[in-house]
């Protein structure tokens, strides 16, 4: 009950990180049985039907209810203890961004039981996506069930963008935040200004299909190619979205585990805030084949042709982080040096595909498919990969297990390689994308045989990670409070975990990496900026789960309501939207107790301070 | 444990070694690596250059790296505070300013062949002009110069420019032979597309759809065959004869009855399917089963490939919108009658 | 978190309440965030319309359609609203709650109002010029981009009309002044969207 009600970020980021690592699995086992299927030619493991929902599916999962909740839940973890905060800035909100999070990714998969998964990729381009060509319900699972996982990001966006802005412990100006801090913030600035554009897409998609609407219908008038403009808008800033975090991840482990302090930190800061713009300015890069025309391609070839400027800053400033240190190969410092080579591969394939003419034969193969594993993989899951082995002690009370994480390390590099190498060679001998099947005697067979074999040393690198943290689950919570010694930032000064409270008192912040600046003066604790006091905490609440509750059983009653159920009082119920109103009313009424009622939160006085943080 | 160091020097001339002899794969026909024509030669070019940048780059980066995971590597008792350096402005100028240069030499070339590539042929006398419009799951190709429709196999003479002129019937497809050029989508009425390129040598040049299309995404392959111009201009003779239909004339007007309200050949039949004149003589039936030709092993003979698709096209491109012909009232013998008279229709251009 | 109390300490209210704690201040700062989101939103749904604005197919044309004199006393109705809540607030600085509460009222009665002659329109529309959501690109278009905000608006109607009610219940003080203070910086952010509704729908419909 007490996690259905939290609003504790510490709590909230747990249950991200559970989530996120259970819709990753079945993401996962999609990738698996897309692999089986490719690995050899003319084969009919799953029909063409069956493969077409398990693309969509791999993508829109592992993209939307995967990786991008398991950031989330470092963020929580980690951002409010990096700033001298207790809590975010609003922890109902928090609790509700996840709840509707979790009911949305829910509500996608139930359509793997409920008639089929969506099958039109997880780009889900019109007109095949409109209902005349998917005339089942699955892709109304994608455009209702993101819409509602997708207003959770958003709202988490916000939450963490106030947060920074407004609860910073004193001293600590913008430009003494930690990175992962400046990236998480950039990163919420980038929700903050691209969900909306896919929320518009995703309406207009479901008033196309289930309203009549007419926004890509040719035959009154729509532009089928209106909604890739629409879904770019958003999709380019998105995949800034996943890396930046990433990049905050890096820019943290390889400092501690160097024992030197970020190089070039002003430009790290810099070069993110350039990626971040420049990231808006690009998407049409993803449209070169559609027909823009000579001008619009070249403006968008050399937009996103510049974008490599800025992250090959951040790989240099990273190198130069360890020169001259003294590099200890822990296994969240081994992620995340191989992330250094491995993104860069995936950044280099980037650029060859913003050249427009090149990308008219790239676009649609497997070059590109193995250019985003190389930078989604290689990059981001590495990086996620890091930060939770560096911050699990934090967010647990426990180590994970350095043996087993280098042996996870290593499978999954070596896996990862295999698959995705030679999907670069696939692209350019003329293999296409999103094929249920190849002819043979294209020269395919062999590498996509290599290819498969590296999907399942990489699930053999994910199930060890998941034993490693079943085996640590077991032993006792007792990680110091800065159990690599060389912590440099806030978190690194409280107990592992935390206390309920975070800082018994908000810490006095005299520098970038404000604990290390400490530990140097010969400190092994934070100066307090506040005397010790009665710490007023928020309360509990069910409402955000009611919320989500009340806007999934909406989105389900949208879905349905064209739908002839053969049965006077169901089709009585969804017909005259009754289902809607009342998922309506829920979520609303809700919202309306939480305004009527205030939470005045609750105190914890000074005798009860001191004691070990949360159980988990 | 291995260290990184070490790995690098073992994998980094394994990817290099595996790069090169992949480079050297591929089918001539196919092939993006081996190119056909001028511009798959010219996005061939691009990609060489855009390549060798970025191997200058990543040979850079994995140098810097091999050497600080090493250098730098904390040895045993090891445990003074390394000197905390906040950055170098040089070494930041310099970090910014190449990749800037770099930038610009790709930028260049790209953009000037953008525009040499991107020119509108369809008032150029001198180009060939083809009208393309897939099809779930089905490429037609019109000749509005000759007054000719065919399918699934694209006809041309060598050293001439093809304009093509693309759209769609139906959901968006992309256009693909990798030989002879890069991709363009066929997008529905109104938001036409406009490319051209041209194939010096004679041969057959495998084509591809590139965008996800539905369950037939993978079956939905076409041919260009390139040919002299003597040979084209023969085909476009051949094309416009009367028809040929089967000589039992039972079975002739089974045929016309069933399958030329949608099919057409010569100059009988209707617009909706593909055209099914010289299909005998085509590269593939449906345009994945591939017609063993003389000599070679792959495929299979085109009378069994017809009566394959003929006897359960769905069990060869599901979801594709022909009728069943048992499901029209013919008989298996019907069926197999209507498949030779097909695998025998053959055109004389070559 | 430590600093926050539910009355005031002195007992009589600080110029600018909502500003006064640290919540308040969030609430403030995690609004306008809110509001640049739901820009690009609208924003979103401006760009549909002008990409499909000419697709009228065979059905009516804006030109045909809009009936500028109502629009005009729609766009009056709502402009007096902002003005009205910026009464309301200037109020609330007063410490007034009367006649803060009397001026939300009022304006929560224009916003019925022009809610009521937009409803009237769409009816119109719908029943007597065959101009539904299924007409045309450009209808799916209008309809959604104004419906959108119409139903903005009726949300904001029911926030206020609630805050309303918590000031008579609880009055006013720091707790519940920031939600005042947001509620008002929704309606004129509603406000400004119909501006350039009334520019780039309609007067763009008849002119252009």
């Amino acid at each position: 009950m007490d996690w259905i009600t939290t609003v504790d970020h510490k709590k909230i980021a747990i249950l991200y990180l559970i989530a996120g690592g259970f819709f990753f699995g079945i993401g996962g086992i999609e990738a698996i049985l897309i692999r089986i299927q490719l690995m050899k030619p003319m084969n009919s493991f799953v029909s063409a039907q069956v493969f077409n929902e398990l693309i969509t599916m791999h993508g829109t999962t592992m993209i939307f209810l995967g990786v991008m909740p398991i950031i989330f839940a470092i963020m929580n973890a980690v951002v409010p203890l990096q700033i001298g905060a207790r809590d975010v800035a609003f922890p109902f909100v928090n609790a509700l961004g996840f709840w509707t999070f979790l009911f949305g990714g829910l509500l996608l998969n139930l359509s793997w039981i409920m008639g089929g998964a969506p099958d039109a990729g997880w780009t889900s381009y019109t007109p095949l996506s409109s209902s005349e060509y998917s005339g089942t319900h699955g892709v109304d699972f994608y455009t209702i069930g993101l819409q509602i996982a997708g207003l959770g990001t958003l709202i988490g966006g916000i939450n963490f963008l106030a947060t920074i802005i407004t609860m910073r412990a004193p001293g600590m100006s913008y430009m003494r935040m930690p990175m992962f801090t400046w990236t998480t913030f950039i990163t919420s600035a980038i929700i903050l200004f691209a969900f909306p554009a896919i929320t518009v897409g995703l309406v207009l998609l479901t008033f196309d299909r289930i309203l009549g609407a007419n926004f890509f219908d040719v035959a009154n008038g729509g532009n089928p190619v209106l909604w890739q403009h629409i879904f770019w808008i958003f999709g380019h800033p998105e995949v800034y979205i996943l890396i930046l975090p990433a990049f905050g991840i890096i820019s943290e482990v390889i400092p501690t585990f160097a024992r030197k302090r970020l190089f070039g930190y002003s430009s790290m800061v810099f070069a993110t805030i350039l990626i971040a713009f420049l990231g808006f300015m690009v998407w049409a890069h993803h449209m070169f084949t559609t027909g823009l025309g000579n001008v619009a391609n070249a403006l968008f070839s050399i937009s996103t042709m510049l974008i490599a400027v800025p992250t090959g800053i951040k790989i240099f400033n990273w190198l130069f982080t360890m020169w001259g240190g003294q590099i200890r190969f822990t296994a969240a410092n081994l992620f995340a040096v191989g992330f250094v080579p491995t993104f860069v591969m995936g950044g280099v394939t980037g650029v060859m595909l913003a050249s427009a003419p090149a990308d008219f034969q790239f676009h649609d193969t497997y070059f590109v498919v193995a250019h985003f594993h190389y930078v989604i993989v290689g990059g981001l899951v590495l990086g996620l990969f890091s930060g939770l082995h560096y911050w699990w002690p934090k967010m647990f009370g426990r180590i994970l297990s350095e043996t087993l994480g280098k042996w996870t390390f290593w499978t999954f590099m070596i896996g990862f390689q295999l698959t995705f190498f030679v999907q670069h060679f696939l692209g350019l001998m003329g293999m296409q994308r999103r094929i249920v099947t190849y002819l043979p005697n294209q020269d395919f067979d062999l590498l996509n045989l290599v290819s498969s074999v590296g999907a399942f040393l990489m699930g053999v690198g994910v199930i060890m990670f998941l034993v490693n943290i079943v085996i640590t689950t077991r032993k006792p919570v007792n990680a110091p409070n800065d159990p690599w010694e060389d912590g440099r930032t806030l978190e690194w000064s409280i107990p592992s975990p935390p206390p309920e409270y975070n800082f018994k008192q908000t810490p006095l912040v005299r520098g970038i990496d404000a604990y290390w600046k400490e530990k140097m003066a010969g400190h092994t604790e934070m100066t307090p900026a506040e005397p010790v006091g009665s710490i007023h905490m928020p309360s509990a609440t069910p409402l955000p789960f009611v919320m989500s509750v009340g806007i999934f059983i909406a989105g389900l009653g949208l879905m349905f309501s064209k739908d002839d159920f053969g049965n006077a009082f169901m089709n009585g119920l969804f017909n005259n939207y009754i289902v809607v109103i009342i998922g309506l009313l829920i979520t609303f009424g809700a919202m309306a107790l939480r305004s009527l009622y205030d939470d005045h939160g609750w105190h914890i006085e000074p005798e009860d301070q001191d004691e070990k943080g949360v159980r988990t | 444990m291995m260290k990184q160091w070490q790995v690098a020097k073992r994998i980094l001339p394994l990817l290099a070694m595996f790069s090169l002899l992949l480079s050297a794969c591929g089918r001539e026909d196919l092939s993006v690596m081996k190119p056909q024509g001028p511009v798959a030669q010219g996005q061939y070019d691009l990609m060489k250059l855009s390549i060798a940048i970025m191997i200058v780059v990543l040979i850079i980066v994995f140098a810097i790296a091999a050497y600080v995971l090493i250098r730098f590597r904390r040895r045993a008792g090891q445990n003074e505070v390394p000197e905390q350096v906040e950055g170098n402005f040089k070494l930041e100028v310099i970090w910014t300013a190449i990749p800037l240069l770099l930038v610009i030499v790709l930028a260049v070339p790209t953009v000037q062949t953008i525009f040499a590539q991107g020119e509108d042929l369809s008032k150029d006398k001198n180009a060939i002009q083809v009208k393309v419009t897939s099809h779930q799951y089905w490429w037609e190709f019109t000749y509005p110069q000759y007054d000719v429709t065919t399918s699934q196999d694209l006809i041309i003479p060598t050293g001439k420019k093809i304009a093509f002129e693309l759209k769609t019937a139906d959901v968006l497809h992309s256009f693909w032979v990798p030989s002879l050029a890069g991709k363009m989508d066929t997008n529905p009425d109104g938001t036409v597309n406009r490319f051209s390129f041209s194939a010096p040598n004679e041969g057959v040049y495998r084509g591809k759809c590139a965008e996800l299309c539905g369950r037939s995404h993978a079956f939905m392959e076409f041919k260009v065959k390139a040919v002299s111009q003597e040979s084209f201009d023969r085909w476009v003779n051949e094309m416009k004869a009367p028809a040929v239909l089967p000589e039992d004339t039972q079975l002739a007007e089974k045929f016309k009855t069933n399958c030329l309200s949608c099919h057409a050949v010569g100059d009988q039949g209707g617009p909706v399917a593909p055209n099914l004149t010289g299909i005998g003589g085509k590269e593939a039936v449906a345009g994945i089963l591939l017609n063993q030709r003389e000599g070679q092993e792959e495929g299979n003979p085109v009378l069994d490939n017809m009566k394959q698709w003929l006897h359960d096209p769905q069990s060869v491109k599901p979801g594709n919108t022909m009728p069943n012909p048992k499901d029209l009232g013919l008989t298996d013998e019907e069926i197999d009658g209507i498949a030779e008279y097909l695998a025998n229709y053959k055109l004389d251009y070559e | 978190m430590t600093t926050s109390h539910a009355e005031p300490v002195s007992g009589q209210l600080p110029h600018e309440p909502e500003k006064a704690t640290l919540e308040g201040r969030n609430k403030l700062i995690g609004f306008w965030l809110f509001l640049g989101g739901e820009t690009v939103l609208f924003g979103t749904l401006f760009a549909t319309f002008l990409a499909l604005r000419g697709q009228t197919n065979e059905g009516p044309s804006a030109n045909e359609l809009f009936h500028l004199p109502l629009v005009a006393a729609a766009t009056f109705i709502l402009l007096v609203s902002s003005l009205t809540s910026v009464f309301a607030i200037q109020a609330m600085h007063r410490g007034n709650r009367n006649a803060l509460a009397l001026w939300l009222g009022i304006t929560v009665v224009l916003g019925l109002g022009f809610l009521g002659i937009e409803i009237y329109e769409f009816y119109e529309y719908v029943v007597h010029k065959e101009f539904g959501m299924t007409t045309s690109a450009f209808s799916s278009a209008f309809y959604t981009l104004v419906g959108f905000h119409g139903a903005h608006v009726a949300f904001g109607i029911l926030w206020i009309g609630l805050i309303i009610g918590q000031l008579f219940r609880k009055g006013l003080t720091v707790v519940t002044a920031p939600k005042v203070y947001v509620s008002a910086m929704y309606w004129h952010f509603i406000d400004v969207v119909w501006v350039f509704i009334f520019t780039v729908v309609y007067l763009l419909g008849k002119v252009g």
